[in-house]
């Protein structure tokens, strides 16, 4: 029996927080990849330390609903599901390719795939696409547009902002908008000066983040001075210095990130027929819209 | 059913009409239970049995190869051995004995094996204590079970399958047609997310359990889902503890694991005793705050003095709202008391303390606003403020002057 547990921050202050993971498990439940499709979360419940023991199968993927490597998953989810012998260097990872490790969780006395986070895996890129397309309402959205993904930056983790700037990197080489940069809310380059950065009339900005909450709903949308204050609210696109900003919210709500959790089971060894392709299509962004 | 040895076994007749239990409702044998019994008789071993209550079926096994058509062996207890039924006898043998071959059916094929789902649904219905007799009658008549705050009624079909109708249990009286009908366990995850006056519950086991919603028709696994979506966990920490299994993390070991902004937490255990973490468990644990039965102790040789209260399911360290709030509390009592000097009236000392109650025992909703008898009331909150707070919100118009200001989070 093939169980995944998606593990995700979740917020004590926060409604919304924990409806991505939701909306994924959903997504992946409906595909039939696993017989079983479980939530756990730090700030909510089950939590980290007592998922694993709502969990049936024995094969179980742990896929981390986080942006980077660092702190969380690093540290706190290894020890949380007490993953038996856990060291870092059990991904010998860059801070880029952590893909999994096969350990022992004591609490539950079986082996688990640990694997690692979904915004660093390649597919993601894709998902920033999608976002893309989803807030412009064009699948073909490319020409004529830069691409701003944005990341929160060093403050706590270096590799927060390896991740961005793989993933914009992929993006600009695949040639397919205008211009493509890397912008950060705590260090340079800083989203707060957007429009020094781009040449276009069109920006789509793309937050490399799970769920909206403060950073990416009240500190990102002010910062660029989509609004005064965040209560006032914005449209899709705002126009700042003559550049039209098309604000897609955070990355992690995009139904196509179902598809990188998937990928990252699949990567640890997970059997999933059809469901890669069958998630990639139900996900789409519909032509014409 | 035309098995003429079937219809007149003595024993089993008997065994079936006692008049020392109750009545049992008429089941049916439904196909997909006899299949499963023969699905479980090809796979037996030729000296094993499938054991149901009462009686016991297998294959003869001299009889496996030589006689496909007529090799069942039907065992009721205290007699000989019935062998050589063909499946037709053996499908009338067990449409007669449908109510203990529904029984295993629901436990060993639709439950299933998994230890908190099977120890959950078998205590619903006592299925370790009654007989299936027992059961069955009281199942007709619908039983009742407590979990948190909800009320759960399971009943019997005359299949034998078991229905389950969950309920707020503050709703319990309420006709079905005035509540809100739902089928899928995980649409609770949008009941849990608010309580009744919409503000958000970061914790689950909160008895803020809002109302107005019921699941009237679920199957055994739904059912323990939808427990499991509303209440997370529980299920399993509770089947641990009946199993003697619960692991424990007292205060001093789960704080001693936090890392980044909560490591601080352990410098608030100083050695000097534990009445701190009482103050935590009064706050955030007592049965007014939480439904879990608190099991977590300061650490494994000493005990809180609060009450961990009544709940039905084990809460077994420290949750991560009580670590946050500890985050905080401990920042805050590392501060040095101080003596401020205020003059009070007799009345305003009591209003305070009837604010703080208020606030504590979250009541400021119920306090009307006329109700100035209250000392919450927000009209005598603001006279409070108007008479006593300084232009700075200075109460007494005596500064704060810490040297080291909490700015908050």
């Amino acid at each position: 029996m093939q169980s995944l547990v998606i593990v995700a921050h979740g917020s004590h202050l926060n409604p919304e927080s924990s409806a991505p993971t939701y909306a994924h498990a959903d997504t992946i439940r409906a595909s039939g990849a696993f017989d079983e499709v479980k939530t756990g979360f730090w700030k909510e419940e089950p939590h980290f330390r007592e998922v694993l023991r709502t969990v049936e199968g024995d094969e179980v993927y742990v896929v981390p609903l986080f942006v980077s490597e660092g702190y969380f998953t690093e540290q706190v989810i290894p020890r949380e599901l007490r993953l038996e012998g856990w060291d870092v260097s059990e991904w010998d990872s860059d801070g880029l390719s952590a893909d999994q490790a096969t350990l022992v969780a004591a609490d539950v006395d079986r082996e688990v795939h640990y694997c690692g986070p979904v915004g660093t895996h390649r597919a993601m890129t894709d998902v920033i696409e999608r976002r893309a397309e989803s807030v412009t309402g064009d699948p073909d959205v490319g020409e004529g547009f830069g691409l701003a993904v944005v990341g929160h930056g060093t403050e706590r983790n270096e590799n927060s902002a390896k991740a961005i700037e793989y993933h914009a990197d992929r993006i600009a080489e695949r040639g397919r908008f205008d211009e493509v940069r890397a912008l950060y809310m705590d260090e340079d380059p800083e989203v707060d000066d957007l429009p020094e950065f781009f040449e276009s009339d069109d920006v789509v900005l793309v937050p490399l983040f799970i769920a909206d909450g403060y950073h990416t709903q009240e500190d990102i949308p002010e910062d660029v001075g989509l609004c005064e204050d965040h209560a006032e609210g914005y449209d899709v696109p705002e126009t700042v210095d003559d550049i039209r900003i098309w604000y897609a919210g955070a990355v992690g709500t995009e139904p196509l990130m179902a598809d990188v959790i998937l990928e990252r089971a699949a990567d640890a060894g997970a059997d999933l027929g059809d469901a890669l392709a069958a998630v990639r299509e139900t996900t789409r962004v519909a032509a014409g819209d | 059913m035309s098995d003429p040895e079937s219809v007149s076994d003595p024993e089993t007749v008997a065994a079936a009409e006692s008049d020392d239990e109750p009545a049992v409702p008429e089941i049916d044998l439904p196909s997909d239970a006899f299949d499963a019994v023969l699905d479980a008789l090809a796979g037996l071993a030729p000296d094993e049995r499938i054991r149901f209550e009462g009686f016991s079926v297998g294959v003869a096994g001299d009889d496996r190869a030589a006689d496909a058509d007529a090799h069942y062996v039907l065992e009721p207890a205290g007699d000989d051995p019935r062998t050589g039924l063909s499946e037709r006898d053996l499908h009338a043998a067990l449409a007669d004995r449908a109510a203990a071959v529904t029984d295993w059916y629901v436990f060993e094929r639709v439950v299933g094996e998994f230890g908190p789902r099977r120890a959950f649904l078998r205590w619903i219905e006592d299925a370790d204590g009654a007989t299936v007799a027992e059961r069955y009658a009281a199942l007709t008549a619908g039983i009742e079970r407590a979990w948190g705050q909800l009320r759960i009624t399971a009943t019997v079909t005359d299949r034998g399958e078991r229905r389950y109708e969950v309920r707020h249990e503050a709703d319990a009286g309420a006709p079905r047609g005035e509540l809100t009908a739902r089928d899928d366990p995980l649409d609770a995850r949008e009941i849990v997310k608010l309580d009744g006056k919409g503000r958000y519950r970061p914790l689950k086991t909160a008895p803020t359990l809002r109302r107005g919603w019921v699941f009237p028709d679920l199957g055994p696994r739904e059912v323990y889902e939808l427990v499991e979506t509303i209440y997370p966990a529980t299920v399993a920490n509770w089947h641990r503890e009946r199993e003697g299994e619960l692991d424990v993390s007292h205060w001093r070991e789960t704080m001693e694991r936090q890392s980044g902004i909560y490591g601080v937490i352990k410098t608030w255990d100083r050695g000097e005793g534990h009445e701190h973490v009482n103050w935590v468990a009064e706050a955030c644990c007592d049965d007014s705050q939480c439904l879990k039965r608190r099991e977590w102790e300061y650490d494994d040789e000493t005990d809180l003095d609060v009450d961990g209260g009544d709940g039905v399911f084990p809460c077994r360290e420290p949750c991560s709202v009580v670590v946050s709030a500890a985050r905080k509390w401990t920042r805050l009592e590392s501060e040095q008391p101080r003596t401020y000097e205020f003059d009070l009236t007799p009345s305003e000392k009591e209003q305070l303390e009837e604010m703080i109650d208020a606030v504590a025992d979250g009541r400021i909703d119920e306090i009307r606003e006329a109700d100035t008898k209250e000392g919450a009331n927000r009209y005598r909150a603001r006279f409070l403020r108007a008479k006593l707070f300084d232009d700075e919100g200075n109460l007494g118009g005596v500064p704060t002057d810490t040297d080291d200001p909490d700015n908050g989070e």
